[in-house]
């Protein structure tokens, strides 16, 4: 088959592969360069008109200088670490929350009958076909002082002041699981549906009790999905800007907000792109640890 | 799941979470009053207001034209990137690729669109295309974030195909192209397909990497309603929200229907 390909075919062989790489390389690679460049520019150049790339090379030296100003601000401020932390925060949270509500519904969808999988696995997706703004703007409606969670709490008689949860960190913690619980039960489900459930049956005939089944079985060979669906729940919302701008306060601090203000409200471009810098670097190593607990989740399947 | 109840509690609680927002949406979508939690009586008057609401079916008229270009480009790049991917698996710039392919799908929006306005800045700059921002560059960055997800619906559709079918047709003369339009497309045009659509919608909902790249002359459906979102409650959102609704159940009921019928029909063969 491949022979077949590299005999007959070289041309259209090479377009094939070209096409993909040269759409992603200019596209996806080459902008952070441009990224970098600005970030170690001067707030006033950065703005277009700016100079072009050949004449700060020329002025290597000067800008240099200057430039590092953008860097030596945020380490400075005690606003942008902050951020950092407030993001790193978020994400941890929303991540192991995700997991407390994602694994037994995983495990449950796994479990089901054949025939209610693909339903129930559906179930879970549709929500995310529907526009996330508007899913984002549902829970404004439900949490607001006289929204429709205090109105019923009220009626109940649990309450007798509204609950202040719209614009706390309470409601983008909310917003964030809702909006991000199918990205971890998605590939849960995958590695629980194909589990080897012979070694459970072996373990019950042992006299081995459902939990001490469940702990020393089901969840290490659950494992690699777990920590993917961890990690794609995990990465971006380190950068997420929408949730928190919509539900969160003013004390909800994240890094993807903080550039997104820098950028669009101050014009600050080069802190802007230093901020997009720290958090690229924030995220490799995540990046990297999901691409290798993929492949091994990949390779158990296999 | 007949042996722990408890799973079955979880998973109707899961559902509950899930969809109790949707379907607050949907009913106080048909409310009269302009209050959410105030009920005054059945009125479609909501409905009426989102049609006369020229904005906003402008930038949804957009969003649909933007989103068709964008899923018809992701599938075409996808499927490449997915045949590169599966075929020349052995090649270290193949294992680069699929690195690079997944990238998009994690990157935080903010820094995928800040990176991309820099780029088509300096590209004018230099090169003098993309002129300005709007439409074309919209497109150009959501095709570059979908078509990652088109890659890894292909690829996967791609790798579990049955191979014999192709060398039968080579072994019978076919050429590469013929074969490739006779036998792989029909294969993996369910995936296709999905594809198109998920490139559609992850197109039609993005709202901060299109505020970054687009300019004063392009405003799309998620920027009018985020505006207005944050403006406060606009009972005409319920409207549309419950609108899209719909349009999505109908949608994924027919597509599901179908992949269940060809996952039946393939269990038969087999």
């Amino acid at each position: 088959m491949i022979h077949a390909f590299t005999s007959k075919w070289v041309k259209p062989k090479h377009a094939i592969i070209a096409a993909p790489w040269l759409w992603l390389s200019v596209f996806f690679v080459l902008p952070f360069v441009f990224v970098l460049k600005i970030s170690f520019s001067e707030a006033l150049l950065a703005q277009p008109p700016y100079d072009t790339i050949i004449r700060d090379i020329d002025e290597g030296l000067i800008t240099l200088k200057i430039n590092l100003g953008t860097y030596l601000l945020l380490f400075e401020d005690s606003l942008y670490l902050e951020a950092l932390l407030g993001s790193l925060k978020v994400a941890t949270i929303s991540t192991l929350l995700c997991l407390l509500i994602g694994y037994p519904m995983a495990y449950g969808i796994a479990s089901a009958p054949k025939a209610w999988r693909l339903p129930l696995l559906m179930l879970i997706i549709l929500p995310f076909w529907t526009s996330f703004l508007i899913r984002i703007y549902a829970w404004i409606g439900l949490l607001k002082a006289n929204g429709l969670i205090n109105t019923l709490l009220l009626k109940i008689g649990i309450i007798d002041q509204p609950l202040t949860i719209l614009y706390t960190n309470t409601a983008v913690y909310i917003g964030i699981v809702y909006n991000y619980l199918p990205f971890l039960i998605l590939p849960l489900y995958a590695t629980l549906v194909r589990l080897d459930r012979t070694l459970l049956e072996a373990a019950a005939d042992l006299g081995c009790r459902p939990w001490r089944q469940f702990t020393s079985i089901t969840l290490p060979q659950s494992m690699p999905g777990v920590l993917a669906g961890c990690m794609l729940v995990f990465i971006p919302v380190m950068g997420e800007f929408v949730i928190p701008d919509l539900l969160g306060g003013p004390d909800t601090l994240m890094l993807g907000k903080l550039m997104w203000m820098e950028f669009f409200n101050n014009k600050d471009w080069p802190l802007a792109s230093a901020l997009a810098v720290i958090l690229l670097i924030v995220l490799v190593v995540p990046f990297m640890l999901m691409r290798h607990f993929e492949a091994k989740a990949a390779e158990e399947l296999a | 799941m007949r042996r722990m109840p408890v799973l079955l509690i979880i998973l109707i609680l899961g559902y509950v979470f899930l969809y109790g927002p949707i379907l607050s949406l949907i009913v106080y979508s048909f409310n009269a009053s302009k209050l959410v939690t105030v009920w005054s009586g059945f009125s479609t008057k909501w409905y009426a207001a989102l049609l006369q609401n020229d904005a906003l079916l402008e930038a949804a008229g957009l969003s649909v034209k933007i989103a068709a270009v964008v899923a018809s480009l992701s599938v075409l790049l996808g499927t490449l990137a997915a045949i590169v991917l599966v075929r020349y698996k052995k090649s270290r710039g193949t294992r680069n690729l699929a690195m690079l392919v997944t990238a998009p799908m994690v990157m935080p929006e903010v820094i995928i669109g800040l990176s991309l306005l820099l780029l088509f800045i300096a590209m004018e700059d230099l090169i003098g295309w993309p002129k300005g921002r709007g439409q074309l560059t919209i497109i150009l960055a959501h095709t570059t974030f979908a078509m990652a997800y088109v890659t890894l619906i292909v690829q996967s559709r791609l790798a579990h195909m049955d191979p014999s079918l192709e060398e039968v047709a080579e072994d019978l003369g076919a050429r590469p192209a013929t074969v490739f339009f006779a036998i792989t497309l029909p294969l993996i045009a369910p995936a296709l397909l999905a594809g198109w659509l998920l490139a559609f919608t992850l197109s039609l909902d993005d709202l901060v990497v299109a505020n970054f790249v687009s300019g004063p002359g392009a405003t799309t459906l998620p920027m009018v309603v985020y505006s207005s979102v944050r403006l406060g409650v606009s009972p005409e959102i319920n409207a549309l929200a419950t609108l899209i609704v719909v349009f999505v159940s109908v949608a994924v009921c027919v597509s599901g229907f179908v992949l269940h019928r060809q996952e039946k029909r393939r269990e038969a063969e087999q």
